[in-house]
């Protein structure tokens, strides 16, 4: 893609937090492994991945993100994290949308829709949380990247209410952020904060 | 989207068993095409060989 069109402008750019989640995903990835790149933006990492694990498919909302993938042969999906999914993979990647974004500062664009993360930057991650569970195999592994602009702490938190274990796999500081790569697993026991949060709701 | 992608794919509204209508189709994949759900019979377009999962307020 020598020259890029105008709708491919508005496909996020692999940045430092691509090639974080990149590294970690290399070392990662295994054969026999049904993978999955949720918001793939220029494919990047399914791209680099592709030889390594049994297949990998891509999914994005942005239909210029899922022609670049097309391009280099990548099977691709249109959408919104793993709803329209009913596989169990054994990776799942994703670098999610998580600036802190006022609902003034909100715009249809494509690529501010790959940067907003909602109010508190952890929308589309709780989301994404709320349903590994179904589509995780019991011994798949999710990895994830979070910047301290998303807090890390609640994160944490509400991936034990749903049942996660999650483990830190690197760290980055990058200018005014500090990025995380974490490994989510289907916790072996769940915890009693999980019991308790299923006993509230 | 290759055939085979359709044993992966559920509907996003309720999860639910999707049937395959084929309008294109080239030797490698299918073009076009709409995928509808056994369950709740809500239609997900195929275009240009990707298949739109989006649930309906999602789409532009």
């Amino acid at each position: 893609m020598e020259q890029e069109s105008k709708s491919e402008e508005e496909v996020y750019k692999p940045a430092e937090d691509t090639f974080l989640l990149l590294k970690v995903t290399l070392k990662e990835a295994k054969s026999c492994d049904k993978a999955i790149e949720i918001g793939c933006g220029r494919a990047l990492i399914s791209r680099e991945i592709a030889d390594k694990v049994k297949c990998i498919i891509a999914t994005d909302i942005n239909p210029s993100a899922l022609r670049i993938a097309k391009h280099y042969n990548i099977p691709t999906v249109m959408a919104d994290l793993l709803r329209g999914f009913k596989a169990k993979f054994d990776l799942i990647i994703f670098n999610p949308p998580y600036l802190p974004t006022a609902p003034e500062e909100k715009s249809r664009k494509w690529i501010n829709q790959a940067l907003d993360g909602g109010e508190n930057g952890r929308e589309t991650i709780f989301r994404f949380l709320e349903q590994i569970n179904e589509n995780l195999s019991p011994k798949g592994r999710s990895l994830l990247l979070i910047s301290s602009l998303s807090g890390m702490a609640e994160v944490k938190e509400k991936a034990i209410v749903e049942g996660l274990e999650i483990s830190e796999m690197a760290r980055a500081r990058y200018f005014f952020e500090e990025l995380y790569v974490i490994k989510i697993q289907i916790a072996k026991q769940k915890s009693n904060k999980y019991n308790a949060a299923k006993y509230i709701f | 989207m290759k055939r085979d992608l359709l044993d992966i794919l559920a509907c996003p509204l309720c999860k639910g068993d999707l049937t395959l209508e084929v309008f294109e189709e080239n030797d490698r994949e299918i073009i076009t095409g709409k995928l509808c759900c056994k369950a709740c019979s809500e239609c997900y377009p195929i275009e240009d060989g990707i298949p739109n999962m989006l649930p309906p307020d999602l789409r532009d």
